[in-house]
């Protein structure tokens, strides 16, 4: 812990409600994260056979999206803080850059599942599969929505060193997004 | 405990994704063998924690937040070992 921080007084980065719904989704997908885990011990043959027609290059590039936006997200809270609103403005663009490259990337993957015939019924593999990761891209198109709307608003100059709390509260968001995704990629995609 | 500046952070997590990627196409994961699970999830475990203490700044926030989100990682990345213990 540097020396600045061991006299300042514990604080939570953003809006309390928001740290509240981020313990119930965490919640509600370690709860199903489990799920898979311990319905795979039921048939691990067929959730190996099923995970080796995943896209492995896909999962990897969406990891990267997701934690380059989560980066990004830090610069452009950090620079606000510093008053400088236009670099926050910039670094609030690529995370949502980033965002929406995984919204791209993860729709083609869909869409491929769709096209070889698979939906909810073909296996428990592929039940937890579009379930796991379609429930987290609502979260990521929910997350991109929050940063739209943050962007907009710093922008138009409403937030700087004396007011940052909107932007810490949407930042604890995107971060859950990219937390769920570092545990969803190995269990799903790397795990075969 | 360890700590970085968000560029070196985001380097390092990225750096960790491809060893994991590596992992994967390697061919060395699912034959039974506890070792990949371990270095994997254990890879991941410590890109959570990047994420909780440094991206979230739970580690200047107070210690039943920092300790719940920490809790949640180590809670849910051990059930999973366990999982795939039971299921070699």
């Amino acid at each position: 812990m540097d020396k600045g921080a061991m006299f300042e007084s514990p604080r939570l980065a953003g809006d309390l409600a928001v740290w509240l719904i981020i313990l119930a989704e965490m919640l509600a997908f370690g709860i199903l994260f489990l799920s898979y885990a311990f319905a795979r011990t039921f048939d691990v043959v067929l959730f190996n056979a099923s995970q080796r027609t995943l896209d492995l290059n896909s999962g990897v590039i969406n990891t990267a999206l997701l934690i380059t936006g989560s980066w990004c997200v830090v610069r452009a809270v950090q620079a606000v803080k510093k008053d400088a609103s236009a670099a926050g403005s910039r670094w609030l663009l690529a995370a949502l850059a980033c965002g929406s490259g995984f919204v791209v990337n993860k729709l083609l993957e869909f869409s491929a599942t769709a096209q070889a015939g698979i939906d909810l019924s073909t296996n428990t593999f592929y039940m937890f599969y579009i379930l796991l990761t379609g429930f987290h891209f609502f979260h990521v198109l929910a997350a991109m929505v929050f940063l739209t709307i943050l962007l907009v608003k710093t922008r138009a100059g409403h937030y700087g060193s004396r007011e940052f709390h909107a932007l810490e509260t949407g930042a604890a968001f995107w971060h859950m997004v990219d937390l769920l995704w570092i545990v969803l990629f190995p269990l799903i995609y790397v795990m075969r | 405990m360890f700590k970085f500046s968000s560029n070196t952070l985001w380097l390092l997590l990225l750096m960790a994704t491809g060893f994991t990627y590596w992992l994967g196409e390697s061919g060395q994961v699912g034959h039974g063998s506890m070792v990949p699970v371990f270095l994997i999830f254990g890879v991941s475990f410590f890109k959570g924690l990047g994420v909780i203490l440094d991206f979230m700044d739970l580690r200047h926030a107070p210690v039943l937040w920092r300790n719940l989100l920490m809790g949640w990682l180590v809670f849910v990345v051990g059930m999973i070992l366990l999982a795939y213990w039971i299921g070699q």
